[in-house]
């Protein structure tokens, strides 16, 4: 229930931001070097930061629970337990990845 | 639509059953999202593994088919994946024919021109004289 509705919101946000975002990005740096490095600057300012963070954890929650939901599609995993336990692992997944992907990032990529 | 209680059980269902159609959107939203599995990683790996994120680094990386191609089939197939899903929460919220019509026509067209200005602006870095 609950990652469902995650499923949708965290769906809407990647549509608006992300897209939104994606398609800023390529125009930046169509545009030029000026443009980009705004782009950039704004990217590594404390708000970028958070919205980077939060469309990270967007990206990885919604790609695990599609994947739950297309194992579902398949009329797979309705049982109780191995429903929840999917839907916990979705979570759980998404916050590690989400976690792993901004230490490398911040940690100064190798 | 209001039926009488005395309506027959043929009579109850008629013109309440399936809408005959949506089975395409179903399965479109389904593909749309294996395809955006497989691309969706690709992008978010490629950037985590480009030496640097700087536009000289990007330009050089999208300028290569390799690159280029799957960048333009993720434009494609996520705004027609974004439009997909949102439809069907629109569908769920909003049920009074006109305002869901506009809703659902506001929303196609914005995926479109998003969609498209992103094609434009990655044709630009790919075949464009900017440096």
């Amino acid at each position: 229930m609950a990652v469902s509705i995650l499923h949708r919101a965290t769906g809407i946000a990647l549509s608006i931001a992300g897209l939104g975002l994606l398609t800023w990005w390529l125009l930046a740096i169509a545009e030029g070097e000026d443009a980009y490095l705004r782009f950039a600057k704004l990217g590594a300012s404390p708000v970028g930061l958070i919205v980077l963070i939060g469309l990270t954890w967007s990206f990885f929650q919604h790609l695990l629970s599609g994947v739950r939901h297309l194992v579902m599609d398949s009329g797979a995993a309705f049982e109780l337990e191995t429903n929840k336990r999917f839907a916990i692992l979705t979570i759980a997944g998404s916050l590690i990845l989400t976690i792993v992907t901004w230490v490398y990032i911040l940690g100064g990529r190798p | 639509m209001s039926l009488g209680k005395s309506a027959t059980p043929l009579g109850k269902v008629r013109g309440l059953g399936s809408a005959g159609e949506g089975g395409e959107h179903w399965i479109t939203e389904r593909v749309t999202s294996i395809a955006l599995l497989l691309l969706g990683i690709w992008l978010f790996a490629s950037l985590l593994l480009l030496p640097k994120l700087d536009r000289q680094t990007i330009i050089e990386w999208l300028r290569a088919p390799s690159a280029a191609v799957p960048m333009a089939l993720l434009v494609v197939v996520a705004f027609r994946h974004a439009l997909d899903g949102v439809k069907v929460v629109v569908d769920d919220y909003v049920h009074e024919p006109g305002r869901n019509f506009a809703w659902n026509l506001f929303l196609l067209f914005l995926a479109v021109a998003g969609g498209a200005l992103a094609l434009y602006a990655l044709a630009t870095i790919c075949f464009g004289t900017v440096r």
